[in-house]
């Protein structure tokens, strides 16, 4: 199938656009979407309050082992928006990143109840290929973990094995410029990954994740291995991703979270204690629980 | 503890009733007391003695193969094709005895490399726990078989079975021998390949999978690549290994050095006219008897110049995660 390289080139469109645009951007699996939401949103930039939300989370469970995780989560993700996931260590936010790109099942002996729809698919239908889940809901780790190969081959690496035949040094240089490290690595794309610092290597780690056009980025406590200024690098570029991008960040750094994110989720012992737009949970929380954490008398 | 009438203790316990920590004497000399040097200088010895040995090795090698230099020509070791050191009419042409043991070490390459890195690759990443425990001793089991053994098990089971596919293949062939090096060799190949692929972090995998990899991508287009410094040292020393067999050669390959590339032949490996001279009635002094130096001497060399790329190797690469 000949791509079109126009639509190739142009600045991404939010994820409910024409059925052409998928297919350019090399997923065999657009195809298969559903076609809801762009009626839904009658092809116009979608307004908030008519807006779909972009992953919907439906009584979900989730075991190691005997050990239940999480106890029945509901919330819905709304595009466009970064939404922080905190509480204490041990609550289940990680686990439930994780659950939302199905890592968790490379983990033996996990079990999950419950459904996560993307788009109105369930991703853990039985005959959905967690590979394709994954190519649409991009993750970044703690820490950065770039593979050991230049910078180039790291950022092109997920759109090679994914199969992408548009040009490659403009989807490198696209991810990089929208991670926001291209000016400090323009002139050494083919040095190794490993020289940069940490915090140049986790703006890296998320070009990487871009390049594979995925809907939704999650972002387990990206900045916690960094130095505040990397942080605040970090931040700058979670802020400008969300005009592309639906965000699902974990956070330990309430200040992080109150800066970076629209919406906040409180999960205590594997429960959503509270969600609310991200203002109004850190200044007017509904839940004693939550006012505790947020103000820091427990946690 | 019960000591209570030694010195120190009462001391401790005078300043514990005043409610102080009692003084530490710093000048006793602990670090450097005759103990511990006696223990440092029983630890340096055992180390050395390996080194020792090595050097005395290369040392005897080398004092031995004087004399067999002076008769023979460095132009004649390397520039003729044939090595009858026993017959009448002598020739010392290395390369006849050189392209068996190479024949036999690049067939053997050719089996083992393949298998011993597939096997690594399923036990670190695709073996569920249980089958990884058999599996790992299993091959370690491989790798305490005697070399005799094998020898006979090349001489005995593998040839037959290579005669009926080949005609005309004789009772000594170059093949039957490779082969069973290769499969001597193939639990030090997956072995250290494996430790290799294990010590990759599975924070890279996990990369390689939320890019939306299937498993063989991750595992062959990040995974392996990552370990490719370990893997590589696996190879050259299995290799290396395999260069210094010496059994299964000498039971299996035949006894008739000939410059030949063909794994139909009867060959015979350096090791294997070791052997032969060594364990016959040559008398010591004759040329025939020095000649065992000079091939040693050679054998040494490629060893220890494979054992240091792979040192090498394992190096650079170690830094790279």
């Amino acid at each position: 199938m000949p791509t079109n390289e126009s639509t190739e080139d142009a600045p991404r469109t939010p994820p409910p656009a024409s059925a052409e645009e998928p297919s350019a951007n090399g997923r065999p699996d657009a195809s298969e979407r559903p076609d809801t939401e762009s009626s839904a949103a009658g092809g116009e930039a979608p307004t908030e309050p008519a807006m779909k939300p972009k992953l919907n989370i439906n009584d979900l469970h989730f075991w190691y082992g005997d050990n239940h995780a999480l106890q029945g989560i509901t919330m819905d993700i709304q595009p466009h928006k970064v939404t922080a996931l905190i509480g204490p260590s041990g609550c289940g936010k990680s686990t439930l990143l994780r659950c939302l790109n199905r890592m968790n099942e490379l983990i033996q002996g996990t079990t999950l109840e419950g459904t996560i729809l993307v788009d109105g698919q369930d991703i853990y239908a039985e005959n959905t290929d967690p590979v394709m889940v994954r190519r649409r809901v991009g993750m970044v780790f703690q820490k950065p973990n770039p593979f050991p190969k230049t910078i180039y081959k790291n950022v092109a690496w997920g759109a090679e094995i994914n199969g992408y035949t548009g040009d490659i040094d403009a989807l490198v240089e696209r991810s990089l410029r929208q991670a926001a490290l291209w000016d400090e690595v323009k002139d050494r794309l083919h040095t190794n990954a490993l020289d940069l610092s940490g915090g140049q290597q986790q703006r890296l780690c998320i070009a990487r994740t871009l390049a594979v056009q995925p809907d939704v980025v999650l972002m387990d406590e990206p900045a916690s291995a960094l130095d505040p200024i990397a942080t605040s690098k970090v931040e700058e570029t979670i802020t400008e991703l969300k005009k592309d991008y639906t965000i699902v960040i974990v956070t330990h750094n309430m200040q992080q979270a109150s800066r970076i994110s629209d919406e906040t989720a409180f999960l205590y012992m594997g429960r959503l204690i509270e969600m609310n737009p991200t203002d109004q949970l850190f200044t007017r929380p509904e839940k004693d629980r939550t006012e505790a954490y947020v103000t820091g008398r427990f946690g | 503890m019960s000591t209570p009438s030694s010195p120190p203790t009462t001391t401790a316990e005078d300043a514990t009733a005043r409610g102080e920590r009692p003084a530490a004497d710093l000048r006793q000399r602990v670090y450097d007391s005759p103990k511990e040097q006696a223990i440092k200088y029983a630890l340096g010895a055992c180390a050395f003695i390996s080194v020792l040995t090595t050097l005395g090795i290369a040392a005897v090698l080398i004092i031995e193969s004087i004399p067999f230099f002076q008769s023979v020509p460095f132009s004649e070791f390397f520039g003729d094709t044939r090595w009858t050191p026993q017959f009448a009419d002598k020739h010392f042409g290395i390369w006849a005895l050189l392209s068996g043991t190479l024949l036999v070490t690049v067939i053997s390459a050719v089996v083992a490399l393949p298998v011993g890195l597939a096997s690594a690759i399923f036990i670190s990443e695709y073996a569920s726990k249980w089958v990884r425990k058999v599996l790992k001793p299993g091959l370690e089991l491989l790798a305490g078989v005697p070399t005799v053994v094998y020898g006979y098990f090349a001489l005995t089971f593998v040839t037959p079975l290579l005669q009926a596919a080949i005609p005309g293949l004789g009772v000594y062939n170059a093949l039957s021998g490779g082969i069973v090096v290769g499969i001597m060799i193939i639990p030090m190949v997956a072995s250290l390949s494996e430790d290799a692929l294990q010590a990759v972090p599975d924070s890279l995998g996990a990369a390689a999978y939320a890019l939306g990899s299937t498993k063989y991508e991750a595992v062959v287009r990040v995974k392996v690549p990552a370990a490719f410094g370990g893997i590589m040292a696996s190879f050259i020393l299995a290799v290396s290994r395999a260069i210094g067999e010496t059994m299964i050669v000498t039971l299996a390959a035949g006894a008739t050095p000939k410059l030949t590339l063909d794994p139909r032949e009867s060959i015979q490996a350096m090791t294997a006219f070791i052997v032969q001279v060594s364990k016959g009635d040559t008398p010591q002094g004759t040329i025939e008897y020095q000649s065992i130096f000079a091939v040693g001497l050679v054998l040494f060399l490629i060893t220890l110049a494979m054992n240091i790329v792979a040192n090498r190797i394992t190096r650079r690469y170690q830094e790279q995660y």
